[in-house]
């Protein structure tokens, strides 16, 4: 089993049913990914897969067999995003913060503040009240 | 420029953006075992017999009489165990620790308790055991209600809240030369010291705590962190290897600590034309099997519940009570916002009784300068009642809404309420907290153990002293805290970080700006070598408190804030929508506007999710619904538009003018968005305001 991590190619050592978050973390050392609590709700998992975002708390291995998987790590840092992020107080304790870029990628240009709010759903913050997590997002899209 | 007042970088770096901020569950140590804990299934019994129904070869397994010292958590009492010897008094207790170095290994292996069960008490009504009573008392509230023209008498309840950092606890124990270090995802690295000193005795004389990156807080991360760090204490001693303990969210959820649940009553007299004569009020809390914080807990609330109103009668009584059930603590508001639900719909229902506006029946009896509280507190220049009143009432369009929503699935209520910062009383004077600064070969570094746990702390104190000192803001380093480091700056509690240790370390960068005279840090040091400036907190003189009476100067300045919430109720579901929520609040003046903006904002966002959606549900003494799939926390799509104005009106014993800010926007959401469907006409009394309960609430 193989699949691309953040651009290169890489092979599974850990069993196919195991979580590809317990993969990401603990084979990959890649610990941006968080797990917030195992059962799809928070979002603090979310990687893309695909350039779609998911759980990976949710998903074997080995139904990324093949795949692209890009986690908070494969922006690098330099991503005007995880800036935005930082300046506008969208991240306070930052425990959901890789989650919620994560899921935000995947906007499409020109979305609205209806479209920001569907798209992170399904990432839980409990410190902001995700109203300066519009203004990153917004602002990162050109609409603020 | 001036750092304070700006929205400068954050000292937190990008870290949190790219994930390389290392929280305790991203920490490896070399040799490191995980660690389990087994607990309680029942409520209330005695253990009978302990079956390891597993091959226990390869596991660490701890019970009481690994205790090296004394069995308890040293807290305000000595009362809870770290591992239960005998006697098993909520669900959830702790009573074995297993560690393994493999992960599915540990999590299989079965444990086989057999207890004797007893009849557990889950009513705090029907509790005759009280860990704390208080009683307040102002002039004479009997003679008051006799000479009342309207008594309005109610009875409010709120339910558990569970805090739900996203990051559930996590704290890992580290064997080190002579010694043994701490990692941990917590609020107060000295109060796991003062826990684990308890616990050692003096054979084990070296610990120190080190707080990780810390997913959030809220309170939930102020006591029971001692709890983990004993449980991977003992398990890192008995195995001599590094032990991680990360609970999953159940474990979280079920096991840790909540907002207390309260019932309290009112008794109200005023005049005809609506001022406020008479306040007798009764508080109840649950506090759970143990005392943990529940005694200043109820104190907070206590010393809140008669509101921002000014009456010459008050008394409060209060109590907090064992139950079978996990203990409650501290939750960000610590008491006030309980107390402040009741007295503010309580006002609600004084002012239809009354045929009385809302509004003008707060402007009769809101607090001013010179009125006095109901402990007795002279209140000062920095009192805002009627400011943010004012300000939110004209903001929001309130009275047309109010009229024009009438009869309408829309809605419009408020509240006004406050906050003390700071501990209560003689608290700061008793706690004699301290903070440091450090030069280094390029400025100073803070050596404090306040924790950054979201809020801003290493950002905001970067701040004062940048201003203090008059150096660059870059120049100047936060230190991790590490207990065996930097200076005891007290709990990361009550409002007090930016306030009272902000503080501190602004008189420790006047005196060391001093010392340095002509030259900058980096020439200074450069020079001469080490400096180092730490000083005590010093409140302001005039503070006189009477712990025996409950009279005095409860605290050293207040928050003010008035709540605005518009929503929508679904005809045929009972839920609420809410559209749009103003929150107006003064505390002081804002060290740092973004970060102070987020306060309000989360804080608000918490405050609605108690309104309306966070639903403990018991069953069996324990929580039934310990996951996020049925315990609802407010989404994206949960939050209405949040329309924050901060207003100013500065603390003179503040840095820089700053009041504490972190609880006070907890206070206001919850009484708001019920007194906005009390004027649908529904007889709301009680919070969660679930659909379920407006299905089944009388009609007004």
């Amino acid at each position: 089993m193989r699949f691309n991590l953040n651009g290169a190619d890489v092979d599974v050592g850990m069993h196919p049913m195991s979580r590809l978050l317990d993969v990401l973390r603990e084979e990959h050392n890649l610990t941006g990914t968080k797990e917030g609590c195992g059962e799809g709700e928070c979002g603090a998992c979310t990687v893309l897969v695909d350039g779609e975002p998911v759980c990976s708390c949710l998903i074997p291995v080995s139904q990324v067999d093949g795949a692209e998987v890009v986690t908070i790590e494969g922006l690098g840092g330099n991503h005007p995003l995880q800036q935005l992020f930082m300046n506008e107080v969208g991240a306070q304790c930052g425990i959901c913060t890789p989650g919620m870029i994560m899921a935000a990628l995947a906007l499409p240009d020109d979305p609205t503040l209806d479209d920001v709010k569907t798209a992170l759903a399904g990432n839980l913050c409990r410190c902001t009240g995700y109203s300066a997590i519009y203004r990153a997002v917004l602002k990162w899209k050109g609409q603020e | 420029m001036t750092a304070v007042g700006t929205s400068v970088a954050r000292k937190d770096g990008i870290g949190k953006a790219t994930g390389g901020a290392r929280y305790a569950d991203d920490l490896v140590f070399p040799g490191m075992i995980h660690g389990r804990t087994i607990r309680s299934t029942i409520p209330r019994g005695r253990i009978k017999s302990i079956r390891y129904d597993f091959d226990t070869s390869g596991f660490t397994i701890v019970d009481y009489r690994d205790v090296p010292a004394k069995n308890a958590v040293d807290l305000m009492s000595q009362d809870q165990p770290f591992l239960a010897e005998h006697e098993v008094r909520h669900m959830a207790e702790p009573i074995v620790l297993l560690a393994h170095e493999d992960k599915e290994t540990l999590h299989a292996a079965k444990v086989v308790i057999e207890y004797q069960e007893e009849d557990p008490l889950f009513d705090p009504e029907k509790s005759t055991l009280s860990f704390k009573d208080i009683a307040i008392e102002k002039g004479n509230v009997e003679t008051g209600l006799r000479s009342a023209d309207v008594i309005v008498e109610g009875v409010y309840r709120t339910g558990h809240q569970e805090h739900v950092y996203i990051e559930p606890n996590g704290v890992i124990a580290v064997p080190e030369e002579g010694g043994i270090a701490i990692h941990g995802s917590v609020q107060c690295p000295f109060y796991v010291i003062k826990a684990l000193r308890c616990l050692l005795g003096s054979a084990h004389p070296n610990v120190r705590v080190i707080q990780t990156e810390t997913g959030g807080g809220f309170g939930g991360k102020e006591e029971y962190p001692s709890m983990i760090a004993g449980h991977a204490v003992l398990l890192a001693l008995k195995s001599g290897r590094p032990v991680k303990i990360i609970y999953d969210r159940a474990e979280d959820m079920v096991a840790t600590t909540k907002r207390h649940p309260s019932i309290v009553r009112h008794r109200t007299g005023l005049t005809k034309s609506g001022k406020l004569v008479a306040m007798d009020i009764d508080v109840l809390m649950d506090g759970g099997a143990y005392v943990t914080l529940s005694p200043t807990v109820l104190s907070r609330g206590c010393i809140h519940a008669a509101g921002p109103y000014s009456c010459d009668n008050v008394t409060i009584r209060g109590r907090t009570v064992f139950t079978n059930t996990p203990p409650n603590g501290a939750f960000r508001g610590f008491g006030a916002p309980q107390t402040e639900f009741a007295v503010e719909v309580h006002m609600d229902r004084i002012a239809e009784q009354l045929g009385m506006d809302p509004v003008e029946l707060r402007r009769i009896n809101a607090l001013k300068p010179g009125d006095r509280t109901a402990t007795g507190q002279t209140l000062r220049d920095d009192t805002s009642a009627h400011m943010v009143l004012e300000e939110a009432v004209k903001r929001t369009d309130f009275q047309r809404k109010r009229k024009e929503y009438k009869g309408t699935n829309r809605s419009i209520g408020l509240s006004l309420f406050y906050h003390g910062a700071g501990f209560t009383g003689a608290g700061e004077r008793n706690l004699k907290s301290r903070a440091r600064l450090d030069l280094t070969p390029t400025g100073v570094r803070i050596a404090v153990g306040s924790t950054e746990i979201g809020q801003g702390t290493r950002t905001m104190h970067a701040q004062i002293v940048t201003d203090a000192l008059g150096i660059p803001y870059e120049s100047v380093e936060v230190a991790q805290p590490d207990t065996s480091r930097v200076a005891d700056s007290g709990p990361t509690v009550a409002s007090r970080t930016c306030m009272v240790v902000g503080k501190i370390l602004e008189e420790c960068a006047i005196e060391m700006k001093s010392k340095l005279g002509e030259l900058s840090p980096a020439e200074y040091y450069a020079r001469h070598g080490e400096l180092s400036v730490e000083r005590m907190y010093e409140p302001p003189d005039w503070i006189q408190w009477d712990d025996a009476a409950y009279r005095g100067d409860a605290y050293a300045t207040y928050g003010w804030g008035c709540d605005v919430a518009e929503l929508e109720l679904d005809p045929d579901t009972y839920e609420v929508k809410p559209i749009k929520l103003t929150a107006v609040q003064e505390f002081g003046r804002p060290i740092h506007p973004a970060l102070a903006r987020g306060q309000i904002e989360g804080g608000t966002a918490q405050g609605l999710g108690y309104a309306i959606l966070e639903k403990v549900v018991m069953k069996n003494g324990a929580m039934a619904n310990g996951q996020l799939t049925n315990y609802v926390i407010p989404t994206t799509l949960d939050m209405p538009e949040l329309d924050v104005v901060m207003m100013e009106n500065p603390y003179p014993g503040g840095p820089f003018g700053a009041k504490g800010l972190g609880e006070l926007p907890m206070d206001g959401p919850a009484p708001a968005v019920v007194n906005a469907l009390r004027a649908m006409g529904l007889d709301v009394r009680e919070i969660p305001a679930t659909p379920e309960l407006l299905s089944t609430a009388p009609t007004i």
